[in-house]
């Protein structure tokens, strides 16, 4: 039934080979949150004491925010040159290709930011007890951050100007993330188990793979009947 | 009994802030058949055509694919199918070949995407980023979807657009090809199409408010 190249697999090699082809923008939630954090200890205090209290929090905040930047051209491009009309009317489950954006825009933004956040965490004065549960938090929720916003920028893709309004609908969908996610950190700091925290993300994690999908499907469906 | 037409648009009407777009449409299109749809710009071609391939979901009125619902045997009809729209799903920063064997059924052999780049022209072209191609070539590496397609009914919005003489002339010919082959067409276009069997439907702006149901 399915006689197009265009399942999950298809659609994860395609975005990555185009995020390759722009890497200049696909590369600016992370020189953000790089640069940010560079300013921190500039406005606050270069005081470790005091810039260890926050680190946690901080990193989680904008990581959250680089994340969001990025989230708003998801679904943008497809929609502008017709290749979303075209996988609404491709022979398959539209979850699946969906997932395989999801998962391809997660590879090039939560998980380099993952991957540098020790660096930042050095920065910041972060303990080294806080150093593995923030990578692993961060992996964990910047996976679920981009379930949630693909839902945000499915409902306003059709919008010429949707960038607040996507904000305003999925920031508070990402409270329990940043919540957690941060909590498992300063666990970790304070000498807890901060398994349970980070237990509490991977269920997010499962639930919001299986469930997004489908409203984003829902989400395409609606916005492109007009 | 006879055996059902291949596609049967009935009562076809889709609402736009509570306005009907146009005047329900019928018509049948059998295997062989080639359809232009006409009309004046804005009076709902494109509509038509993304009700009938099912990206847009009608008010009322149903389209029958072999006698049944499209709903009912979606996949099916959608395995059937190709359209090429207004804006065509070309990526800009992807080459020709990398768009056309992305837009191509899983089967297509490197081969035959190479061939169906060169039956449309764009020999030399296969490796450059499709944001430095012209607005006619562009439109071409859409249109090489059609030598690679299995589709059965081909959905045609606007496909001489930008397109040169030497392009209109080989589109024409492989249509027909196409219909004698047992395929069938529904193409919107402002051209004369000197193409033998050739039916014209034509869309009629409705301005009334749409009866509430």
């Amino acid at each position: 039934m399915i006689a197009s190249s265009q399942g999950f697999a298809g659609y994860l090699r395609r975005d990555l080979l185009l995020a390759y082809r722009r890497r200049g923008e696909v590369a600016s939630p992370l020189i953000f949150f790089v640069l940010v954090s560079t300013l921190i200890p500039l406005g606050i205090s270069p005081d470790s004491a005091r810039l260890a209290e926050l680190a946690p929090g901080m990193i989680w905040v904008m990581a959250l925010l680089a994340t969001l930047l990025s989230t708003e051209s998801l679904f943008a491009s497809d929609y502008q040159d017709g290749s979303l009309e075209q996988l609404l009317i491709s022979p398959q489950l539209l979850p699946l290709p969906v997932l395989g954006k999801i998962l391809a825009h997660w590879l090039v933004t939560g998980l380099p930011l993952t991957m540098v956040s020790p660096l930042i965490g050095l920065m910041l004065s972060l303990p080294a007890a806080g150093l593995m549960p923030m990578m692993a938090s961060l992996a964990l929720g910047t996976a679920c951050l981009s379930l949630l916003g693909a839902v945000g920028a499915a409902l306003t893709v059709s919008l010429r100007k949707g960038g607040l309004l996507l904000s305003v609908l999925v920031i508070p969908l990402y409270m329990p993330v940043i919540i957690f996610g941060s909590a498992a950190v300063q666990a970790a700091i304070d000498g807890l188990n901060w398994l349970g925290p980070l237990a509490v993300l991977g269920a997010m994690l499962s639930a919001a793979a299986a469930l997004c999908p489908l409203a984003i499907a829902g989400a395409l469906r609606l916005v492109s009947n007009n | 009994m006879s055996t059902p037409p291949l596609l049967t648009v009935e009562q076809l009407a889709f609402e736009r802030d509570d306005c009907n777009v146009f005047k329900p449409a019928n018509f049948v299109v059998d295997a062989g058949d080639i359809v232009q749809i006409e009309g004046a710009n804005g009076a709902g071609k494109t509509t038509l055509m993304r009700l009938m391939t099912s990206a847009l979901q009608p008010t009322s009125g149903a389209v029958l694919y072999r006698g049944r619902p499209i709903s009912d045997c979606r996949y099916e009809y959608l395995d059937n199918i190709l359209y090429i729209g207004h804006q065509s799903g070309v990526k800009m920063t992807l080459s020709a070949e990398e768009n056309l064997r992305w837009m191509s059924p899983a089967s297509t052999s490197a081969v035959e995407i190479t061939q169906a780049l060169d039956a449309v022209g764009l020999r030399g072209f296969a490796d450059v980023p499709c944001y430095s191609l012209s607005a006619g070539q562009h439109r071409r590496v859409a249109l090489a979807r059609l030598h690679t397609s299995k589709a059965v009914i081909w959905y045609l919005d606007e496909p001489f657009t930008s397109i040169d003489k030497q392009g209109v002339l080989a589109l024409q010919q492989q249509l027909e090809s196409h219909l004698r082959q047992g395929g069938a067409v529904v193409l919107s276009t402002h051209q004369n199409l000197p193409i033998d069997g050739l039916r014209k439907y034509s869309v009629e702006p409705h301005g009334d408010l749409a009866v509430p149901s």
